[in-house]
């Protein structure tokens, strides 16, 4: 039975497209059979990051309209057999889509795919509403900073109230990722803990990736972080989340990227 | 910053999570609060609307919280021209 994933957060730069990436990625690697569509309309940057820009021809629009098929829009990752993604367009605007339109291209993939990670657009209207909308589960990318974690409550709210899911009296499954964290920062008071978040937001914990310079390199050269550098800290993070979300039971630690000599003799910050 | 300030800085963390957990309690009330006047307020005008034609415009739902008591006020103008009554002529105008 396929899963739909919605990957958001209201607030925008928090990490949502890298981290759509990179769990679709590292649910890919697991041999599942993975989709990530952006439905960030007008600004795409889905196949930006993972480095699949010059192959776009059709995208979501063209299939939701019935311009195009779904096979000729989604692009197989060259990487990755068996991970795909659907572009958004990047020359028309949110109101392109359709509800109706959505949701037969849902069910489609649906049928194609283990996985279908929606990539959300920011913001909390019609455009992160109809990425939520067909979602069995969600993401909620949040940074350890009061604008995300107050955005990310109004998310959750939306979560409980416009998706297919809780119309039906059903409720969505909410999964915090908690992003560019720094446990350093946090230890001296400076930076909201884990504990801090979870206790405001009350959902649970998928998983914690740990502030990294990994992540812009990999979006750099345009391969999700789990592809670009396996060892590295955040790609860790990525799979042992990506592993949770399959519903495996891992003890959460955040991973560090090992320092280098300087790094050590500087006190080994990353980023 | 005085040099003992700078020896005895606490982190802001603590305050960043006081004014998250102030905010949000008061965010999560008034949204609760907007949707319970919306479903009140389409509810009402349902149950009127099956008796009375009003103008869905004409129908005001307003709830005030207040410490002790929260009140609710339902303020519905009902037309008094025979003409504009949901029912026919002949039935009774105002079912019982």
């Amino acid at each position: 039975m396929a899963k739909v994933l919605v990957v958001t957060s209201g607030k925008g730069g928090v990490g949502k497209t890298t981290s759509t990436a990179a769990l679709g990625a590292a649910l890919a690697q697991s041999g599942e059979n993975v989709v990530v569509v952006d439905f960030d309309v007008g600004l795409r940057n889905l196949d930006l990051v993972m480095g699949a820009e010059r192959r776009v021809v059709y995208d979501l629009i063209n299939v939701v309209q019935g311009d195009a098929k779904l096979a000729q829009a989604v692009i197989r990752d060259k990487r990755l057999d068996t991970l795909s993604i659907l572009p958004a367009s990047q020359t028309r605007d949110k109101d392109a889509l359709t509800e109706e339109g959505v949701a037969r291209v849902m069910d489609e993939l649906r049928a194609m795919f283990d996985w279908v990670i929606c990539d959300s657009p920011a913001g909390i209207e019609r455009g992160a509403v109809l990425a939520m909308r067909h979602a069995d589960m969600a993401v909620i990318v949040t940074n350890p900073e009061v604008s995300s974690v107050r955005d990310s409550d109004r998310i959750i709210g939306l979560l409980d109230a416009k998706t297919v899911k809780a119309e039906k009296g059903e409720t969505v499954s909410k999964h915090l990722l908690l992003a560019r964290y720094d446990p350093a920062r946090a230890a001296r008071a400076d930076m909201l803990t884990i504990e801090d978040v979870l206790d405001i937001l009350s959902i649970p914990l998928l998983g914690v990736i740990p502030e990294s310079r990994e992540v812009l390199r990999a979006s750099n050269i345009g391969a999700p972080v789990t592809l670009a550098n396996p060892a590295s800290a955040p790609a860790r993070a990525y799979r042992d989340a990506a592993r949770r979300l399959t519903g495996e039971l891992l003890p959460m630690t955040v991973p560090a990227d090992r320092a280098g000599l300087f790094g050590r003799l500087f006190g080994g910050r990353a980023a | 910053m005085t040099l003992f300030g700078l020896f005895t800085r606490r982190g802001s963390a603590p305050v960043a999570r006081e004014r998250l957990q102030v905010l949000l309690a008061h965010e999560r009330a008034a949204l609760d609060k907007i949707d319970l006047v919306a479903v009140l307020r389409d509810e009402i005008l349902a149950v009127i609307g099956r008796h009375v034609s009003v103008d869905p415009d004409r129908v005001k739902v307003k709830m005030n919280r207040g410490r002790a008591v929260s009140t609710l006020e339902v303020d519905i103008e009902i037309p008094t021209s025979p003409r504009t009554l949901a029912r026919p002529p002949g039935g009774a105008a105002v079912a019982t």
